[in-house]
């Protein structure tokens, strides 16, 4: 099976926001960068379906120059080659259509994706791909089972208290979920290796985005409140105070 | 000109963020100067229709075929589409639940729409839509405009209050020949149906580490359950394979916003904050006063989760004259 990961750089979750002097960016002069913690699921599954019915997986980012150190990472994984779809600065383009496009060119069986991307949360990329490439996919799937040979796929997706099992052909495009596997560490050989695995830079496809952020908001701090007595003391206290002025319970 | 909600149905229920899609999409109509339709889509469903005139919707369309019995994108892709032309629909209102996020992309994507995700803030200048939504899980808030003429949102549960009002519904079955599903549902699995969802409950008993082992677990559950309300978990305990990761709030987990907050034994990691500081009332119950959890609670108590916990349960059902 021919594999592409769609993968995006992000700031890592212990970021704390500052908003940009344009007040419409994030300021990144101080953030560190990872993965998206949701594709590392994606790189993992990618890389265990390869090994278990052969194939080639490939690494697709959209992002600046920057985002090499965490391509290298996900091929210390064991990821075969990458593209980067280089950009200047922020993206003006619409990712998806770049990532459609691209994809297009590179004749895979199965496009993988996280669920969302922890920075914007939108959780659309991996849908919008699939329309624009007219493929069948799966969201927030947390087991997959793949038949390469019947060209099938048996997908469970996460659901409110539940799960949805999908039966679906390849070529196809999953988002993956946390709960679906454990991403390896790289090891040393796969840190050695990883330095020289292809990785091609080209410029994505730019078509004007169709949505504009106008401006960025930090939410309303929240104070600390009162603190009630020490341990089992506390317990009335608090039980009124939920039940009288917070009135909750 | 219109603007339609896509009012979610499971086994022939409406979900509660259904009749919060047709509130809003009412609200946008009447600022717009547009009418507002709903669309429903299953299996035998035309009867359910009407009940969508109390939320404002003076129209609903009806797709309905034993084939979308089961949610599947393709085939309530091309519904709600089939919906969008009949309605002249300019703005698509979705609810952002497991259905909803998966539903709205594609509809997006067919109709050259622009999409705004999980959006918590909607009003309108200057005839225009300008949205409101949380990124980072609500460490911080993009304000943003769709720039295509057709737009399509989808709105985070438990935000946009569902009106009742009085009105009907005229219901318009439409006949619509579907194209063959590639991706089709065989089953769905849910666990348990009393089981209240994390980003739909309204009281959240969240635990971590302060729990010392997955086996006192049981305190945390019996709170929740005499609370009414959902359970939580940090992601040091999900990681831990303590609980599963469905149940993780914060930024690579769940975000949520209910009434009430409970955080029993979770020190407060920033990622745990960005998933649950939005919530109305916060209470913190460590063992470490310096926990950064007390710095955004309302009401702090320091002490040991195991020692407190069964006391909270009990004085809470002693309350609640149970």
């Amino acid at each position: 099976m021919n594999i592409v990961v769609c993968m995006k750089q992000v700031p890592d979750s212990e970021t704390r926001v500052k908003i940009g002097a344009d007040g419409k960016s994030l300021d990144l002069s101080s953030v560190n960068f990872v993965i998206n913690p949701h594709d590392e699921f994606a790189i993992e599954e990618a890389i265990r379906l390869k090994e278990k019915h052969g194939g080639e997986v490939t690494v697709l980012t959209l992002g600046p120059d920057r985002a090499e150190n965490d391509i290298r990472k996900a091929l210390a994984m064991g990821a075969d080659k990458a593209v980067l779809l280089r950009t200047e600065g922020d993206f003006q383009g619409d990712v998806a259509i770049a990532l459609a496009e691209q994809i297009k060119t590179m004749g895979s069986d199965l496009v993988l994706f996280g669920k969302q991307a922890i920075d914007e949360d939108s959780s659309q990329t991996a849908q919008l791909v699939a329309e624009y490439l007219d493929l069948p996919c799966v969201t927030v799937v947390v087991k997959l089972d793949a038949d390469p040979a019947a060209k099938r796929l048996t997908a469970e997706r996460e659901i409110e208290g539940g799960t949805e099992v999908v039966e679906l052909p390849l070529p196809a495009v999953i988002g993956t979920q946390k709960g679906l596997n454990e991403p390896r560490l790289p090891n040393l050989k796969g840190i050695m290796a990883a330095k020289k695995k292809p990785l091609e830079k080209k410029e994505p496809v730019n078509q004007a985005s169709k949505v504009e952020t106008v401006g960025l908001e930090l939410p309303p701090p929240r104070a600390a409140g009162k603190m009630v007595s020490q341990g089992l003391d506390g317990v009335p206290e608090l039980v009124r105070l939920l039940h009288e002025e917070a009135k909750v319970i | 000109m219109s603007v339609l909600a896509f009012a979610e149905q499971r086994n022939n229920t409406f979900r509660k963020s259904a009749f919060e899609a047709v509130s809003q999409a009412k609200i946008l109509a009447d600022q717009l100067g547009k009418t507002i339709s709903a669309v429903v889509v299953g299996s035998n469903v035309e009867n359910m229709a009407a009940e969508l005139g109390k939320y404002g919707a003076s129209k609903v369309y009806v797709v309905q075929d034993p084939t979308l019995s089961n949610y599947s994108t393709e085939g309530y892709t091309q519904a709600v589409c089939e919906a969008v032309a009949k309605a002249e629909a300019s703005i698509v209102v979705l609810p952002a639940t497991a259905m909803g996020k998966d539903l709205g992309p594609r509809v997006a994507g067919r109709l050259k729409a622009g999409i705004a995700s999980d959006v918590t803030g909607l009003t309108v200048e200057g005839g225009r839509l300008q949205i409101t939504r949380p990124m980072m899980a609500g460490k911080v808030f993009q304000k943003m405009i769709i720039k295509t003429e057709k737009q399509v949102i989808s709105l985070r549960p438990n935000v946009f209050r569902a009106t009742e009002a009085s009105g009907a519904a005229k219901v318009e079955v439409l006949s619509v020949s579907l194209n063959p599903i590639r991706a089709v549902v065989k089953e769905t699995r849910v666990e348990s149906s009393k089981k209240v969802e994390l980003t739909e409950a309204d009281t959240i008993v969240s635990g971590g580490r302060g729990l010392k082992a997955p086996e006192n677990w049981d305190l945390l559950t019996k709170l929740a359950e005499a609370l009414g309300g959902a359970q939580g978990a940090s992601r040091a305990v999900v990681d831990a394979g303590w609980r599963p990761h469905e149940e993780q709030v914060g930024q690579t987990g769940k975000t949520v916003s209910p009434q009430l907050y409970i955080a029993v034994g979770i020190s407060g990691a920033i990622q745990h904050l960005a998933g649950m500081s939005s919530s109305k009332t916060i209470v913190a119950i460590n063992n470490d006063p310096e926990a950064p959890i007390f710095k955004i609670s309302d009401y702090g108590l320091v002490g040991d989760a195991l020692e407190v916990l069964p006391e909270l349960t009990k004085q809470i059902l002693k309350l609640k004259g149970q």
